[in-house]
């Protein structure tokens, strides 16, 4: 395949970006969308210019360091993969590809497509945890949970903090991801103690970081490469309504 | 760092007479744990803030343990080189964890765990670190549990188990595929929980690059902050490493890109002993490689051998398309070799089998180079819909990468390296030979001696971090006495010099191939020769190989951009260059081994059947190396090991 690149090239979060246009030919169709990445940086290399630089580890779709805005879409055109699981059989010979890092306030550029995505683990130690130091647990099956809570609480876990609900969001708002970690624990009996204070802080924090409210666009939910639904947006909102009333989140 | 040349590999590497002790307590294995703990010092509640521990990894044993030391009350530094503590490799196990919670009541125990993995290690590891992980096994279930990680249950609200390879008793734990995610984000919760306690502070895109040894105590690391190249020295009272495995040194692995050898191959080079670095293990369900383009190896997880049945045609150059392949002339061999395990026959035993069927001609796909995993008969027999909602996250993944429906046609499968069962070399107390240093998870030398059964990878790291580590390594602080180290320290200095003078010499090569290039190379060597099977010929041609490659790579690499910024290509150059080193002495390792057992194959030791020949007599011993400088052959160290209570058998699974 023969292909036209446009790539977001930012030296540094200091400095300004620009669009840089490659034309990259021998493209493999079997081949991943990083792959297809490295067969450029090998070019450039070749060429003894510097690569292009973006974020990847795992290259199997479960670890969320990798994530692009491909042609306006975060993750690109094939619905629930990650960019790594994207391949170059959903693009056609002689395609233009215009790809940039996740746009959002609360994300800032390190370089070219790699953005600092911290602010997530600082919403997940404001309160997305349950507070049980090791050695304090109690017989695994002394505490049932039913299948069907169960399999809510893992659909709700299964994201991998990617940050591509944000990047799709017009608000670049957080709030699919902290819903999802609030209804993974907040469906589980072992996570009702903390529940409501839980549901607060997180929020809090969220707001704390600058990310934007949600308005219900939806964009999140259609971009997300495990699928989350917006219904746990839904629930923490139930979940923060509760809190208010009962004056929870101040610890 | 000096460049080694062409070594001749005549000579046999010297070894020490003394046997080298584990410093296993003794006493009933039963007991043997229990009685440790309580013969151990402690550490006053109010005293332990004063003592800094710093770690390296934050997986699933350098997350447990951070988290667990901070709850304890210690001022401890993690550090990790992703730009989240949530995105280590742990991460992407698929399968499940092990315990020996006996739920099934099918004849489980903390004693058969222990069997099983000592026989599924080919009697390579150490008796007394593998029942201690059998023995709190069932702990860590309660742990995970308890912090919410949402393992599959039965519609009565308990737990469900699955099996995995080498093992007649279901007594795996799982989460859909995602068992490696959900129990990290168990531990990285824990640790977050102690992130904003204080008790932990956090240094991710952060790499670990030497390690501060000073008056023979291991006191700090030097980092380098990957964002802005600053490279600082960090000083501690202990140092734990936690940094996984060095499948990469064969390019194409499962395991993730950055996941790299260099914390703990510098710490080789400051003293610590590296042990069977040979033990390596290649999983038998990977998506089979497509082209040059490939720049990692895909793992299906092992627990779709509990439906898929492996097959390949009978007979051999056979190439039509799997559907019009006659069920009489499909040779279902792992079913028809090891008939009381078949499909889930451990791990190294499928991989071989798997090899011989590609090299005998019967290989599938495209290039031939794989063979059939079919669920047909699964779907058949419980509808498409049981296994989707068993495996679909994998079968959609397979779908993504291959293009492939495997509801409709056979998978196609072929063995990739995953796993590293070698490591630094630790003592019963998880400490490496260097006091202060402690080495926890993949990067030890660990309790899987020559090849670990599936579900076990979880359950090391977990009952490392969560368990072994928060009780042992208190007794060496309550047990020594630290001096104040400073930075004006030699040994600091030192350190700190090195980094950057092996930074300054790769950014100065300004040569023409790229790094990823050489990797690439040394990748082919590595899986020719010390890959699968091995040959003291083979092994000894790569011994002069590799050498030549990395003379090459230090004349000729291109570093692109500069020290002083985010730099991929730096990262990549420094990790090549320990697995250069690293490389060379797998090599050694596994000429030293003149035997075969689990993942280590050497053709020239096998049964007439093919199957691995131990040699009990002279190799039933952990081959620790140590570091005698750039040019010179590493010394040898032997652990004798013995075994009391699981009988010397030939391993056998038919």
């Amino acid at each position: 395949m023969r292909l036209k690149l446009r790539i977001w090239r930012q030296k540094n979060a200091q400095s300004e970006g620009r669009f840089v246009e490659y034309n990259l030919d021998g493209v493999s169709e079997d081949s991943s969308f990083l792959e297809m990445l490295d067969l450029l940086n090998q070019q450039l290399i070749d060429r003894n210019e510097e690569p292009v630089h973006f974020d990847h580890d795992c290259r199997e779709g479960i670890c969320g360091m990798c994530g692009l805005m491909i042609n306006g879409i975060a993750h690109g055109p094939k619905a629930a993969v990650t960019t790594c699981q994207l391949h170059m059989r959903e693009f056609k010979d002689g395609d233009t590809i215009t790809i940039e890092p996740w746009r959002a306030k609360a994300f800032p550029v390190i370089k070219d497509l790699v953005v600092d995505r911290s602010a997530f683990d600082r919403i997940i130690q404001a309160g997305g945890y349950i507070s049980v130091s090791t050695g304090q647990a109690p017989e695994a099956n002394v505490i049932p949970v039913p299948k069907t809570q169960a399999d809510r609480a893992m659909d709700a876990a299964a994201c991998i903090g990617c940050g591509a609900c944000v990047a799709a969001c017009p608000n670049g708002s957080a709030m699919l991801f902290t819903a999802a970690k609030l209804a993974h624990l907040n469906s589980l009996p072992q996570g009702q103690p903390e529940r409501y204070d839980r549901a607060v802080l997180m929020v809090n924090q969220m707001d704390a970081e600058g990310f934007g409210g949600c308005t219900n666009i939806g964009e999140c939910e259609a971009v997300c490469p495990k699928e989350i639904s917006l219904d746990f947006i839904a629930m923490m909102n139930r979940d923060l309504l509760v809190a208010n009333l009962l004056g929870k989140g101040r610890r | 760092m000096s460049v080694t040349t062409t070594q001749t590999i005549t000579e046999t590497p010297t070894f020490v007479e003394a046997p080298l002790d584990g410093r296993v307590p003794s006493g009933p294995i039963e007991t043997l744990w229990e009685r440790t703990k309580f013969e151990m010092k402690l550490v006053n509640p109010s005293n332990r803030r004063k003592f800094k521990i710093i770690i390296v990894g934050s997986g699933l044993a350098g997350a447990s343990a951070a988290a667990t030391l901070g709850e304890q009350g210690y001022n401890i530094e993690c550090y990790c080189y992703q730009d989240s503590p949530r995105r280590a490799h742990s991460v992407a196990a698929q399968g499940g964890i092990n315990a020996a919670k006996n739920y099934r009541n099918d004849g489980d125990s903390v004693y058969r765990l222990f069997y099983d993995t000592v026989k599924g290690g080919d009697f390579r590891a150490r008796e007394a670190n593998v029942y201690r992980l059998a023995e709190v096994s069932n702990a860590i279930i309660d742990q995970c549990v308890a912090q919410g990680v949402p393992f599959a249950r039965e519609y009565g609200g308990m737990l469900d188990n699955r099996s995995f390879g080498g093992a007649q008793v279901s007594r795996t734990f799982y989460a859909r595929g995602q068992t490696g995610q959900q129990l990290l984000l168990g531990a990285y919760q824990a640790l977050a929980r102690q992130i904003a306690a204080g008790t932990v502070k956090m240094f991710t895109r952060t790499e670990m690059l030497d390690l501060i040894v000073i008056n023979g105590r291991a006191r700090g690391i030097v980092v380098r902050d990957m964002r802005t190249g600053e490279i600082t020295p960090r000083l501690a009272d202990v140092v734990v490493l936690a940094t996984g495995g060095y499948s990469n040194v064969f390019y194409l692995s499962t395991n993730a890109k950055g996941c790299n050898g260099t914390a703990i191959w510098r710490a080789y080079k400051r003293g610590a002993y590296f042990a069977n670095p040979c033990f390596t293990q290649i999983h038998p369900t990977c998506i089979p490689p497509v082209g040059e383009h490939q720049s990692k190896l895909t793992l299906m997880s092992e627990s779709l051998r509990n439906d898929g049945r492996i097959w390949v045609p009978r007979q051999p150059g056979d190439t039509r398309p799997p559907d019009q392949i006659p069920e009489n002339e499909r040779y279902y061999y792992l079913e028809e070799m090891y008939p009381s395990y078949g499909n889930l026959s451990p791990r190294d035993i499928s991989s071989r089998a798997a090899k011989r069927m590609v090299d005998s001609g019967r290989g599938v796909g495209p290039l031939r180079n794989g063979v059939y995993l079919d669920f047909a008969d699964a779907i058949k027999r419980l509808g498409e819909k049981v296994i989707r909602d068993r495996y679909g996250n994998l079968f959609d993944m397979y779908e993504n990468i291959t293009g492939e429906n495997a509801y409709k046609t056979p998978m196609r499968i072929y063995p990739a390296p995953h796993y590293t069962m070698g490591g630094l070399w630790v003592d019963y107390y998880l400490m490496s030979n260097i006091p202060g240093l402690f080495v926890i998870g993949e990067a030890n030398f660990s309790d899987h001696g020559a090849n670990r059964l599936g579900a076990s990878a979880l359950m090391q790291g977990l009952a490392d971090g969560y368990f072994i580590l928060p009780a042992t390594l208190p007794n060496y602080i309550a047990s020594t006495k630290l001096e104040k180290v400073t930075e004006d320290a030699d040994a600091v200095k030192e350190a700190v010099d090195n980094v950057k003078r092996i930074t300054e010499r790769l950014m100065n090569v300004k040569g023409e191939k790229s790094v990823d290039h050489y990797h690439r190379e040394l990748g082919k060597i590595m899986w020719e020769y010390c890959g699968m099977s091995r040959t003291a010929e083979g092994l000894q041609k790569a011994l002069q190989l590799i050498p030549e490659l990395e003379a090459e790579f230090w004349e000729n690499v291109r570093v692109t951009g500069s020290a002083n910024e985010l730099n991929q290509e730096l990262e990549k150059a420094g990790r090549l260059v320990d697995y250069f080193e690293l490389g060379k002495l797998m090599c050694l390792d596994a000429l030293n081994r003149n035997e075969s057992c689990g993942g280590h194959f050497r053709e020239e030791y096998q049964t007439p059947d093919g199957e691995a020949l131990r040699n009990d007599e002279e190799y039933a011993y952990v081959a620790a190396w140590q570091y005698a400088g750039d040019d010179a052959m590493p010394i040898l160290h032997k652990e004798p090991l013995k075994f009391e209570y699981v009988k010397l058998t030939t391993r056998s699974y038919k």
